[in-house]
């Protein structure tokens, strides 16, 4: 059913992927070219953090039942080492593994076992025999430890910004000096990273699990030494991401090498606890605040200091002060990062890279300052907002962050808590969510058959993030069709080139792309039309192009373009493209306010929430319904990351001691209670050319403070190390 | 020859007593559906049905099963004729990834049954506890990294609520 001029763009349409997911008929990157069976590679893990491999014995396996090779340092083959000086890029660096005797952390791969089924392999790996000779690692320990200033931070921000003129003492009414610390983290995507890998003819034909397409081709090229018109990476369905998929991790270097090696199509599948080895987490960050007010309430100093591990040879560190540097108005402003190089996996985008854990301990301070400064702490937020950016002085595109408190304070009902039950208190806490918002380039093609059948193709990824349905709408809304005239082909590099998924840039970004494609191709079919029909509105109708011409007498009676247009001509496409040339200069954030009650046992400490509800402004928002679950699901990770979530450390062997589903808790279905959001809907055109911005991290920032918060209102105990757990309230 | 039945059909039990019913879908029938996200029974992606009742299928060996139903996602619903909880799941938007939907649907299909039988969860004791409630903790041994617990609650919340009219 078509109806011309109807808004599907924003709409709750169901996800058109939907039924492939609920059946499990789609197909994600371990489970492809099962007609011929690709052999089964596992990995040795190494059991030393760093050192050189002295002895290796791979005779036992080799012999073993059903075993094709066993690639190591000695056998693997050509490979560009890995961190050349000449890299440029994280995301198209070289991901060489097994191409020297050295290991760089724990866990990393020592041998790939590739045979023909994966009990097989795995067995065989366990007859391998290696001796490294190790060296102790280098970890940081303490916020001292971290002396080096990073070269860049994520998202573009210098790693030392400080704004205005330090307050005098005079004008200083009430201080917090605080430090707060997180843990490492990771993104724990439910499907373990995979690839499938097969030479063909010289070609190398990859299914792998990977948020951005085009880098991943030059990654595997660099690595490989290949040229990368010979490689083709297809990604069509992502078992979730959150960053860790944002470039190819192992398991893709693992089975094309293998696949080089014993000529035939290799899977490597990690094991959940070879996730967290082999892929990238966070690192933990203490973060040292120092916040003043002055008598009015005022904030006049803002002062916060963060350290962090960064993974050698590895150019990545998060900005923790971005939220400090952007969410309040102030007289002074100082932000500095610092690093130190250590010796552990991968260390790189976590959901909501700097603003995650910047808000925990951040927001968490703010709200300390609003009660020492006797003032309510929605009230203190709602004091402080800047009109301007607060150093810069720069203009936003659009800030909603006073509207989302406001707004949201009443919808939460932030004066109304419920009395306890015996043993209980319950508490309200809040928390402000400012996320940069990033529009990157991104291009698209948009295909129409003589039936009016639309084919949407990009490289972009659909993490879960509903992407397949967002261009399916942007399209049929362009084009004046129904969503399931749309088909939308998604993560094949032979596919124009998109950004991809990540910093939730990729909804805005290849969204615009489709527009401009469909404008592109509106334009070309006009262009074939007689000059006096030329600017006649498209429309798709019952399998036929339609059109009617505006402000004319006979526009009731529309005209077929195939009358006009020869159908040997279909099928038409277009490509379209944009580029930070499409997008203001101006300062383009995200806003949101995450409100939490939460009820504490005052004799065991334990949490439970009870509500969470959320306030967000992001401009247009694309599809209402899947744009409310991305945000959920990011309010469900910040309740994980204020009461569950933490790796451990063990520090003399640079280990995990919790890697796995098992002992590091994301948060389960019985963790989360009532959840609600709204949005504050104003399309941004200056931010992007379909009035979007990003969602994807929105959710998190700020939403484990506000549950942090909610904990100090109950019980008056104020726990500076995430995660809240139990002991730490009762000890508090 | 030890046989069990998939989905309505007999198939041949692998020879390899390593092989879990996980990778026996998997490497044997070329069976995708069933997920593998943890291989230890922590994360609860791999949810199929064992005669009637829910287990993880990384947790038991193929031949365990010998002249046991087996049912997975695959044998839940079609495309065309999709299982009331797969629609819900599609209504409510249950799901991003879809990485554990298998497993959430194969888990909620089973956590029907229990309540029509009766049986106990951890909390059910407790008259406080609301049905919602009730079906969170039955789905605590699904994990979502997407985060969709709300909607999968409301999933399977509505298709109670079909079967109670």
């Amino acid at each position: 059913m078509t109806t011309p001029n109807s808004k599907i763009v924003g709409s709750a349409v169901n996800r058109i992927d939907g039924v492939q997911k609920v059946t499990g008929q789609a197909r994600y990157a371990a489970e492809q070219m099962s007609e011929h069976k690709p052999l089964v590679g596992w990995i040795v893990a190494s059991d030393t953090a760093v050192g050189k491999i002295i002895s290796l014995e791979t005779g036992l396996a080799e012999q073993s039942e059903g075993v094709h090779a066993v690639v190591t340092y000695k056998n693997a083959g050509p490979m560009k080492p890995f961190s050349n000086p000449e890299d440029e890029g994280r995301f198209t660096q070289s991901r060489a593994v097994l191409n020297e005797p050295y290991i760089r952390h724990f866990g990393a791969p020592v041998a790939l076992v590739i045979a023909d089924t994966l009990e097989q392999a795995r067995y065989a790996a366990s007859l391998v025999d290696y001796t490294i000779e190790g060296q102790t690692p280098e970890l940081l320990t303490h916020f001292e430890g971290a002396t080096e200033v990073p070269d860049s931070l994520d998202g573009g921000f210098e790693p030392d910004a400080n704004s205005g003129n330090k307050p005098d003492n005079n004008d200083v009414k009430t201080s917090v000096n605080s430090t707060y610390t997180t843990p490492s983290q990771i993104s724990a995507a439910m499907e373990p990273h995979a690839t499938v890998a097969e030479f063909k003819n010289g070609k190398l034909e990859v299914f792998t699990s990977v948020q951005i397409i085009a880098p991943a081709v030059q990654a595997l090229a660099v690595t490989l030494e290949m040229d990368p018109k010979d490689i083709v990476v297809q990604s069509p369905f992502i078992g979730g991401g959150f960053g860790s998929k944002l470039g190819l991790h192992y398991d893709a270097t693992l089975a094309c090498i293998g696949a080089r090696y014993v000529e035939r199509a290799v899977k490597v599948v990690l094991s959940r606890r070879q996730v967290f080895y082999n892929t990238p987490h966070r690192g933990h960050s203490t973060q040292q605040m120092t916040l003043s007010a002055n008598s009015d309430g005022a904030l006049v100093s803002i002062v916060h200091r963060s350290a962090m591990p960064k993974a050698k040879g590895y150019e990545f560190a998060e900005a923790t002060g971005a939220g400090a540097r952007v969410t309040y108005q102030s007289q002074y402003i100082e932000s500095t990062h610092r690093v130190k190089d250590v010796d552990l996996p991968l260390i790189d985008s976590t959901r909501s890279p700097g603003d995650a854990i910047g808000s925990l301990a951040f927001e968490s301070a703010i709200d300390e300052l609003a009660h020492e400064a006797g003032v309510d702490p929605l009230t203190f937020r709602l004091n402080n907002l800047p009109v301007v950016h607060p150093m810069k002085g720069t203009p936003f595109t659009s800030h909603n962050l006073g509207e989302c408190l406001r707004q949201g304070a009443q919808q939460f009902k932030w004066q109304h808590k419920p009395q306890p039950s015996n043993g209980k208190v319950i508490g309200h806490g809040v928390a402000s969510a400012m996320r940069m918002n990033i529009f990157v380039e991104s291009s698209a093609q948009v295909e129409i058959d003589e039936q009016g059948k639309v084919t949407v193709c990009t490289d972009m990824t659909d993490i879960g993030t509903g992407t397949y349905t967002i261009l399916a709408q942007i399209a049929a809304d362009a084009l004046q069709t129904s969503v399931n005239n749309v088909t939308v082909q998604l993560g094949d590099s032979r596919y124009p080139a998109s950004c991809g998924s990540g910093g939730s840039f990729g909804a805005a970004s290849t969204g615009s792309a489709v527009k401009r494609a469909c404008e592109a191709l509106i334009d070309s079919i006009q262009s074939q039309l007689p000059a006096e029909l030329s600017n006649a509105k498209l429309y798709v109708e019952e399998g036929k192009i339609k059109a009617a011409k505006p402000n004319a007498e006979d526009s009731a009676t529309p005209f077929l373009i195939t009358d006009y247009i020869p159908t040997n001509t279909f099928p038409i496409s277009a490509i379209g493209k944009v580029s930070e040339d499409d997008t203001s200069d101006d300062e383009q954030y995200s806003c949101g306010a995450h409100f939490a009650e939460v009820e504490v046992d005052t004799y065991t400490g334990e949490v439970r929430l009870l509500r969470q509800y959320g306030m967000f402004s992001a401009g247009q928002i694309l599809n209402i319904k899947t744009a409310s679950s991305q945000i959920k699901g990011g309010m469900v990770w910040g309740a994980g990351y204020a009461l569950t979530e933490g790796i451990h450390h063990h520090e003399d062997s640079a280990s995990f001691v919790n890697p796995d589903f098992g002992e590091y808790h994301i948060a389960v279905n019985r963790d989360i209670a009532e959840m609600s959001l709204d949005f504050l809907e104003e399309p941004d055109y200056a931010a992007s050319p379909v009035g979007a911005k990003g969602i994807g991290e929105l959710g998190i920032t700020g939403a484990g403070a506000a549950i942090a918060n909610a904990i100090f209102d109950a019980t008056k105990v104020r726990v500076r190390d995430f995660p809240i757990t139990m002991d730490k309230i009762i000890s508090g | 020859m030890a046989t069990l039945n998939l989905n309505g059909n007999d198939v041949s039990l692998p020879d390899d007593p390593r092989t879990t019913l996980l990778d026996f879908l998997h490497q044997h029938l070329s069976l995708f559906g069933t997920k593998k996200g943890c291989d230890h029974g922590q994360c609860g992606a791999c949810t199929v049905l064992v005669d009637g009742e829910r287990v993880n299928a990384c947790l038991v060996f193929a031949f365990q099963l010998e002249d046991c139903e087996v049912t997975t996602i695959e044998g839940i619903g079609q495309s065309d004729n999709l299982h009331p909880l797969q629609q819900a799941f599609i209504e409510r938007d249950a799901f991003q990834c879809g990485y554990c939907t298998s497993g959430q649907i194969c888990s909620g299909v089973s956590l029907l049954q229990e309540l029509r039988n009766g049986d106990p969860s951890a909390v059910s004791y407790n008259s406080k506890v609301s049905l919602k409630e009730d079906i969170s903790e039955r789905m605590s041994g699904n994990l979502c990294r997407c985060g969709a617990y709300p909607n999968i609650v409301d999933a399977i919340t509505d298709v109670i609520a079909l079967e109670r009219q």
